[in-house]
């Protein structure tokens, strides 16, 4: 209960602050917007090309605004040092992880809600046949993104460099789940049985499973540096 | 001569950063319901030495324990004991000050129910502005939220980095009272400072480093500010040389 308390306050804590200073969401909304405007201008009003590019676009978005917001998750904790605080406070630190990848997984989930309202604006397709499959992609996902994300973050947030280091580690660990959520976002949008990408939803569940335990087991030894 | 049970004991600590010796061979003991100011010039280790018995940085050679737990392989027991209040205040701007207590007392899996927060609130004045965002607290208030925070956790050992820096006359001679109640409970203190005045009235002894060394361990009480002065200047001098 402690463990699930302690998680629990990580998370609001995060989520009051970006509420009061919207720093992150204001940041993120703005950019997918521009880049959503961007695809729409180059990628035209061409219904073939668009179906072919459009699984590629969303999670373009998706993945870029998630560097975005992640990349500023510890940062809040290096004001005050409050860095020194949290490792100081007693007690498993893994529940600092829980609660910051539920904030950034709660974040990232609105910001990716109003971006999927303007995609389908931007691009007139109609999602809603596939929504509830669609959500569940994106959920899974998110969950990957946010859960090594959370982990570089810490990882990079005393780093001089941490704007450039941060992506650069990200991306490649997170090739498998964009792998995975692109193919089984194309077959939603092309009204394909979701049984004929059975291995990719294998391998974005299997991804979010090893990035998680990965994160709950390691951050300890991240945190103290 | 009074004895005190060590709370703090340090013996040869040696830190090295790169090939700069910052303490070399620091040995040092803080007991129960005593306070040691430790005095030196810039980079002579003051905060280093803090930061190695809060278990922030690990030590080259040597051995830091507070109440018997080693600072390097006993850190989570070392932890639920001390208090440490350093150049941060460890609060976050964009939360109130009640819910800055809110949440260090529930991630540090204590009671916190909102009469308990307000009592400690008020302890250091500051019930008034619970519901107030700490952005527009002055430095003093935060160091006094920090205090706050502190005392909801009931350390045994506070370990203060300029404790008085950005405190008016007032906020001093209200932390000089609170660091007695906590000296009179039984509490160990052991705080880095560049004050020479009534602020190391606190202090039942002093250590100048100087030298990556702790040039003079000496007892407070028959010193005035003049000779705490004199003794500075020899010290820090010597070692200079």
């Amino acid at each position: 209960m402690s463990y699930a308390r302690r998680a629990l306050i990580v998370a609001w804590k995060d989520l009051v602050v970006e509420r009061r200073s919207k720093e992150t969401l204001n940041a993120l909304l703005f950019f997918s917007l521009a880049l959503l405007f961007v695809f729409q201008f180059t990628l035209g009003p061409d219904r073939e090309r668009l179906a072919a590019v459009l699984p590629g676009v969303l999670w373009l978005g998706f993945i870029l605004s998630g560097v975005l917001g992640l990349g500023r998750t510890f940062l809040v904790e290096r004001d005050n040092d409050c860095w020194e605080a949290l490792l100081l406070a007693p007690g498993d630190k893994s529940a600092v992880y829980v609660g910051k990848l539920a904030a950034s997984l709660a974040l990232m989930l609105v910001v990716e809600a109003i971006v999927l309202a303007l995609f389908t604006l931007f691009f007139n397709v109609d999602l809603w046949p596939v929504l509830p499959g669609l959500a569940l992609v994106i959920v899974l996902g998110t969950l990957g993104i946010a859960a090594v994300g959370a982990l570089f973050a810490a990882m990079t947030a005393q780093v001089r460099t941490r704007e450039l280091l941060f992506p650069v580690l990200l991306l490649p660990v997170l090739v498998p789940v964009l792998l995975g959520t692109v193919k089984a976002t194309e077959a939603l949008l092309l009204r394909e049985p979701l049984t004929s990408v059975a291995h990719w939803w294998q391998l974005l569940v299997a991804a979010d499973v090893v990035y998680v335990v990965v994160g709950l087991l390691t951050f300890d030894v991240i945190l103290e540096g | 001569m009074m004895t005190h049970e060590a709370l703090i004991e340090v013996v040869g600590l040696v830190r090295l950063f790169g090939t700069t010796r910052v303490l070399d061979g620091v040995s040092l003991t803080v007991g129960s319901g005593e306070a040691v100011a430790l005095l030196g010039p810039n980079g002579s280790g003051k905060s280093t030495l803090l930061k190695i018995v809060a278990t922030l940085l690990r030590p080259t050679r040597g051995t830091a324990r507070v109440l018997g737990h080693d600072c390097v392989r006993q850190a989570e027991a070392v932890r639920s004991v001390l208090g440490l209040i350093a150049h941060g205040a460890h609060v976050y701007d964009d939360l109130t000050a009640l819910e800055n207590l809110r949440f260090w007392t529930t991630l540090s899996g204590l009671p916190a129910d909102r009469e308990r927060l307000m009592a400690a609130l008020g302890d250091v004045a500051l019930e008034r502005h619970a519901d107030v965002r700490v952005r527009t607290f002055s430095v003093g208030m935060k160091r006094r939220l920090a205090l706050a925070r502190l005392a909801l956790a009931r350390p045994r050992v506070l370990l203060l980095d300029e404790p008085f820096a950005g405190l008016d006359q007032r906020g001093r001679k209200w932390l000089q009272g609170r660091l007695e109640t906590f000296k009179a409970s039984g509490g160990a203190v052991l705080m880095a400072t560049h004050s020479f005045g009534r602020e190391l009235e606190i202090a039942d002894r002093l250590a100048i480093l100087a030298g990556g060394r702790v040039a003079l361990d000496t007892p407070r009480a028959a010193l005035g500010a003049d000779d705490v002065q004199r003794l500075y200047a020899a010290h820090t001098e010597e070692a200079a040389l």
